[in-house]
Formats: structure tokens, C-alpha cells, sequence
């Protein structure tokens, strides 16, 4: 269950009360996200709109533990990520967060392989148990025939899914998308979609999403808007499928 | 090593690159080696200096002999233990550019006075019996093809006229660094057979009782023979040897100016490199950051990066400057010690990671205080 009006239970995996971002920028001051509330449930899939310039990349790199707020807190499956210490916080984004850009998600001089393998070198995990994960991960994004293959043998799509397989390669809590789909034409983008509403319904992910486009925000239970440093939107009349 | 392959493949990423800074650390590290070869080759005769040995030369210059007298007179005096003395040849074998340093020596005391050169007891005794006998040192020897019994023909240019020695005997040093160039032969075959400067000798060694005495045994000779017609300068062999070098310019500034140089090149190549490097990664260590990847580990990422670039490059240098080393002296016998040293191998090592660490610190700082946000944003 996803809600913005700040009445949702402590209960709830990613629980965001009052989250204040400003940005200073020659004297002037940005005030991006104004007192943000927001509880998403596990195995939810949001999609958040809104104009250029209205805080979703903020918002994203904020619940993701990338940046730090101005105030307000996030709190993740019982731990408040708002006061950690940056090297906590790091240790943190590899267990719980799995990232896919827009762009710049893969080291080209990786093969797919071997980029998917990239956030399981931070696990105790052996060679072999990292192997059958790479594998399994690929596989299901379908490139299991491609793991040799470099970012630039690869098409857009083609390399966004292997973005999608290091995304979820170590099992994280959820999955945080900013605009996948971005670069790519609609028929890649559709196989992306098709492929993250799998991840959903099939493997029960949680995945909050950033993007332009209404026709792939529709995959998603529920579209919340970015307006005037808040979310809006309707998660009450969005029924989970 | 798990991260092995992240490390190899940024390695290999711009080849080109990559080989021209390897390239960059080979040049210098070389440079560094021949340097080193060549300031050894010059101060040789310090590093083996004797030092309990004295050299007693004519106060004018070296050139200007001294009495064979002295040698009685010497050994009256307190503190010293043994007097030997020696003549410069400068004679021409075969051709002028076949240089190798000729003494006329005096057979009694010569073995006593170096017992750093080796040579077998039948070999010597065969030299002291045969009045035009002579000894060449191993690596003369061996660049002429020398057997012992070989009758060695050797043009006079001081002493003039066609003169020859049998070969009786080869000596060999005990240490890298001894000089195994030399030929002696007998000092009174020399006087009896020369036209002038009959009963001079060019210089005397000596060896004094107590080496902590050594200046003041010095002095006492010097002052003994002040006043005379043959006044004397008496140094220890260190000294002399460091004052010989001195004659032929001031080779360890010029080594210390051309390294200094050569290195901060290499460090602004490095650095410059390393910075490049970093710059066109921001998205990839951004992304590396996103994924879980430590502050440090990146750090460490890039150090090692640049450390490998110069551990392989110095190596590869050092290896040259060695192989050159053991081609021996390229100038004909002017360099005979011609030697690059295992510890300045080590050095130039050190030299070189130390290069890679001052190059590879700032670019690596900027990678590891990189934001992951602005990062991204960077298009
Ligand atoms: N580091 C920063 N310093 C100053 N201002 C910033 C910084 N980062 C973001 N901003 C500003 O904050 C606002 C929100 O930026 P953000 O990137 O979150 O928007 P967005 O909704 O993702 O836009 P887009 O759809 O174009 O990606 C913008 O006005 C942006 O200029
Ligand atoms: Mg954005």
C-alpha cells in the first residue's frame, strides 16, 4: 500500500516523514522537496512524474542513501537511513538498494559478466556461488547467452538489462529506476517494462521508478506526481493488480 | 584477488596510454640505472679503497716521480707497516683504443699490499722467476683472449719501444667492484730497460699500522719530505680515489641534477595521466559508489593503477639498464667497473613507486571525495 498523506504505518518498508531538500546555487536557494511524505509497502511498484526540475532525481538519490537531506527522515525496513554515517550508508546501499540509471550504468571495459558479478564482490560470496548468481541474474533478464559479450556489443536495451540483472543480482530490498527507459525507442522500452513488471509480480520486487513517459508509468500500481516539493496523486483509487 | 580483473581491464582500457606511461617510467628508470652504473664506475676506487692504505704522490702532480729512496725511508717511520710502489706504463696493445691500465710493480710486496686479488700461488711464483713476466687481471685477459704462456706485445709510448711480457699469471678480484682491468709486471725490468727516470717510481702505497692514525702518519710524511727536492702529498686511498673523480668534474651534481629533472617529468606525466584517467571514469566510480563500493576502495583503486604502472615501467627500465651492465664497459676500458648494484636495483624501484605514489595521490584524493550525485548529473 502506497500513501502520501504521512497516515502510514511505521510498519511499512521505506517510511519517509518530512523530507526537506534545499539546494544553494550562487546565493539562491532551491527548496526541491518541501516537508515529502511518502510509505511504500514491500513487493509496491510506484512510478513518480512531474515536470523537469521538480526533485524526482532528488527524491530517488535521497531514498537510494546517495545524498542526505535538508530534514526529515527515511527510514528503510526499521533503519533510519537519515543519520548514518557516510561509510555506514555505503555499506547499506549495497545490501538493501539496487540502482538503474538512465545512463552510465555499466564499466565498459566489463563484460556483462562481469559487471553483474560487480556488487556480489562486496559478499562473502565464493567464486562459484557468484558464478550460479551472475547466471541465474542474467537469465532472467535473457542475455543468459550474452555474459561474454561487452557494454559496446550490446544494444541499449540489451545493456539496460544487464543494468537490471546487477540491479537485483544480490537480492536487494528494492529497486530504484531513474527514467530507464529514457534512452531507449519503444519497443526496447516495452521489453524493459515487461521485464520490471515481471520482477514485480513474479519475484515480488519493490521498485520505484522516475519517468517521463505516462504509457510506462502505467505498468505501475500506482503514478505519484511531484508538485511543489510534495507527492500527489492518488494511491487510494490505484488498485494493486 | 577478487577485484583483479577491475584492476587489469582499467589497465588495458587505453593501451596506448598505458604503454606510453609504462614507457615513460622504463626511459627514466633506465636513465637512472646508467647513472648509477656510471657514478659507481667513477667512484669505484672509493668503494674498495683500503682503509688502512695511504698513497704517498709528488706534491707537484702525480705525474712527477718520486726517489725509490723513499721506500727505506718510509719504512723507518712509526706507524707504518708496509710499503709497496708502483710506475705508470702507458703503453698501447696492438691498437691505441685497446685501453688497459699498465703498472710496473714491485713483485716483493704488491700481494701483501692487495690481498683483495686473487691469484693461485704457481702462477705467482712463475711471475716472480721470469723477469719479463707479467699478470693481467681476468676481465683484460678475457677481452683479449689471453692464455697464460702467451708472449703479449706492448708498444711504449712513455717509454719507448716495442717491449713484451710473458703472461704468466691472471688475477681476480674478490668483490663486484674491484678493478680486474689491470697488468702488472716487474718494476726492475722496467728500470733497467728504460732510457731516463731511471730509479724513480710514480707512487708508493702504504699501509699504515693503525688506520684511526692515518692522517697523522700522513702529515709526518709529508713534512718529512718538505723541503726536498721531491716533496711529497700523502692522502688515503679513499681521498685519492675521491680526488681523482673530482678531476673529471663534478659527476655527482650533474647525476643529481639530470635525475632530479628527469623524475619530476615523470611525476607530471604520471599525475597527469592518473588525472586524465579518473576524469574520464567519473561515471563508472560514481556508478561503482551507487553499487556499495567504499570511499576507500576507490581510493586504493586508483593508487594501485598507478603504482602498477610504475612497478611494471621502473622494472622494465632496471632490467635494461642490467642488461646493458653486463654487455661490460662500452667505452673500451675507460669505465672498467661497469656494475648496476642489486640495492640501487631496490632503490630505483622504490624511486619509481614513489613516483607513481605522488603521481597517483591527488587523482585518486579527487576519485574518492567524488559525489555519486554530482557525478550522475555531469552530462
Ligand atoms: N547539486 C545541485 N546543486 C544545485 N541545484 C541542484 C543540484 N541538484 C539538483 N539541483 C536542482 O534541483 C532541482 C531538482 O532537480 P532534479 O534533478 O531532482 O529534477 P528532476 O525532476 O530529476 O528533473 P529531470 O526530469 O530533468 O531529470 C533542479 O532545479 C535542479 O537544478
Ligand atoms: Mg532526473
Amino acid at each position: 500500500m502506497v500513501r502520501v498523506d504521512g497516515n502510514g504505518g511505521a510498519a511499512s518498508l521505506i517510511h519517509v516523514r518530512g523530507l526537506d531538500k534545499k539546494y544553494t546555487r550562487g546565493g539562491e536557494e532551491i527548496h526541491v522537496l518541501q516537508g515529502l511524505n511518502l510509505d511504500v509497502d514491500s513487493g509496491d511498484f510506484v512510478a513518480f512524474m512531474g515536470p523537469s526540475g521538480s526533485g524526482k532525481t532528488t527524491l530517488l538519490n535521497l531514498l537510494g542513501g546517495l545524498d542526505v537531506p535538508s530534514a526529515g527522515t527515511i527510514t528503510v525496513a526499521g533503519d533510519e537511513i537519515t543519520h548514518m554515517s557516510a561509510s555506514k550508508l555505503t555499506g547499506w546501499r549495497a545490501r538493501h538498494v539496487g540502482f538503474i540509471f538512465q545512463m552510465y550504468n555499466l564499466i565498459p571495459v566489463l563484460t556483462a559478466f562481469q559487471n553483474v558479478e560487480l556488487p556480489l564482490l562486496l559478499t562473502k560470496l565464493s567464486k562459484s556461488e557468484r558464478k550460479q548468481h551472475v547466471e541465474t541474474a542474467l537469465q532472467l533478464v535473457g542475455l543468459g547467452d550474452r555474459m561474454k559479450h561487452y557494454p559496446r556489443q550490446l544494444s541499449g536495451g540489451q545493456e539496460q538489462r544487464v543494468a537490471i540483472a546487477r540491479a537485483i543480482v544480490s537480492d536487494p530490498t528494492f529497486l530504484l529506476c531513474d527514467e530507464p527507459t529514457g534512452d531507449l525507442d519503444r519497443k526496447a522500452a516495452d521489453e524493459i517494462m515487461d521485464l520490471v513488471g515481471r520482477l514485480v509480480k513474479e519475484y515480488g520486487k519493490t521498485v520505484l521508478m522516475v519517468t517521463h513517459d505516462p504509457a510506462v508509468a502505467q505498468q505501475a500500481q500506482v503514478t505519484l506526481r511531484l508538485e511543489k516539493g510534495s507527492l500527489v496523486g492518488a494511491p487510494e483509487g490505484a488498485a494493486k493488480p | 584477488m577478487k577485484f583483479l580483473p577491475l584492476l587489469i581491464a582499467n589497465l588495458f582500457r587505453k593501451k596506448l596510454r598505458t604503454s606510453l606511461t609504462i614507457g615513460s617510467f622504463a626511459v627514466a628508470l633506465f636513465l637512472f640505472g646508467l647513472l648509477v652504473i656510471v657514478r659507481g664506475a667513477f667512484s669505484q676506487g672509493e668503494e674498495i679503497a683500503g682503509a688502512d692504505r695511504l698513497v704517498v704522490i709528488n706534491k707537484t702532480s702525480m705525474i712527477q716521480p718520486l726517489p725509490i729512496s723513499y721506500r727505506d725511508r718510509l719504512l723507518r717511520m712509526d706507524g707504518i707497516k708496509q710499503v709497496t710502489y708502483q710506475n705508470w706504463f702507458g703503453g698501447v696493445y696492438q691498437d691505441p683504443k685497446n685501453f688497459f691500465p699498465q703498472f710496473a710493480i714491485d713483485v716483493a710486496d704488491q700481494r701483501a699490499m692487495y690481498p683483495e686479488f686473487n691469484i693461485s700461488e704457481d702462477q705467482w711464483k712463475a711471475f716472480v722467476e721470469d723477469r719479463e713476466g707479467a699478470i693481467a687481471g681476468k676481465s683484460t685477459a678475457e677481452k683479449y683472449g689471453w692464455k697464460v704462456g702467451d708472449r703479449i706485445p706492448i708498444k711504449g709510448t712513455i717509454y719507448t719501444g716495442a717491449w713484451e711480457f710473458n703472461l704468466r699469471g691472471i688475477y681476480d678480484g674478490t668483490r663486484p667492484a674491484d678493478d680486474t682491468t689491470q697488468f702488472w709486471f716487474h718494476y726492475d725490468y722496467l728500470d733497467e730497460r728504460r732510457t731516463f727516470g731511471k730509479g724513480d717510481v710514480g707512487w708508493y702505497v702504504l699501509r699504515v699500522t693503525n688506520p684511526d692514525l692515518s692522517v697523522r702518519v700522513a702529515k709526518t710524511i709529508d713534512s718529512e719530505f718538505a723541503n726536498s727536492p721531491f716533496e711529497t702529498k700523502t692522502d688515503t686511498e679513499k681521498e685519492f680515489a675521491a680526488s681523482f673523480v673530482k678531476q673529471m668534474g663534478n659527476i655527482e651534481f650533474l647525476i643529481l641534477t639530470v635525475g632530479g629533472v628527469v623524475f619530476f617529468t615523470l611525476l607530471l606525466v604520471t599525475g597527469n595521466t592518473m588525472a586524465i584517467a579518473v576524469r574520464e571514469r567519473i561515471g563508472e566510480l560514481a556508478v561503482l559508489k551507487a553499487l556499495g563500493f567504499s570511499n576507500r576502495f576507490v581510493l586504493i583503486l586508483v593508487m594501485v593503477e598507478s603504482l602498477i604502472v610504475a612497478f611494471a615501467g621502473g622494472g622494465l627500465g632496471l632490467l635494461l639498464a642490467k642488461l646493458f651492465s653486463l654487455r661490460g664497459d662500452p667505452t673500451g676500458g675507460i669505465l672498467p667497473y661497469f656494475y648496476l648494484p642489486p640495492i640501487w636495483i631496490v632503490a630505483g624501484i622504490g624511486t619509481a613507486l614513489l613516483v607513481g605514489t605522488a603521481g597517483g595521490i591527488l587523482p585518486a584524493i579527487s576519485a574518492m571525495r567524488l559525489r555519486v550525485v554530482d557525478a550522475i548529473r555531469r552530462v
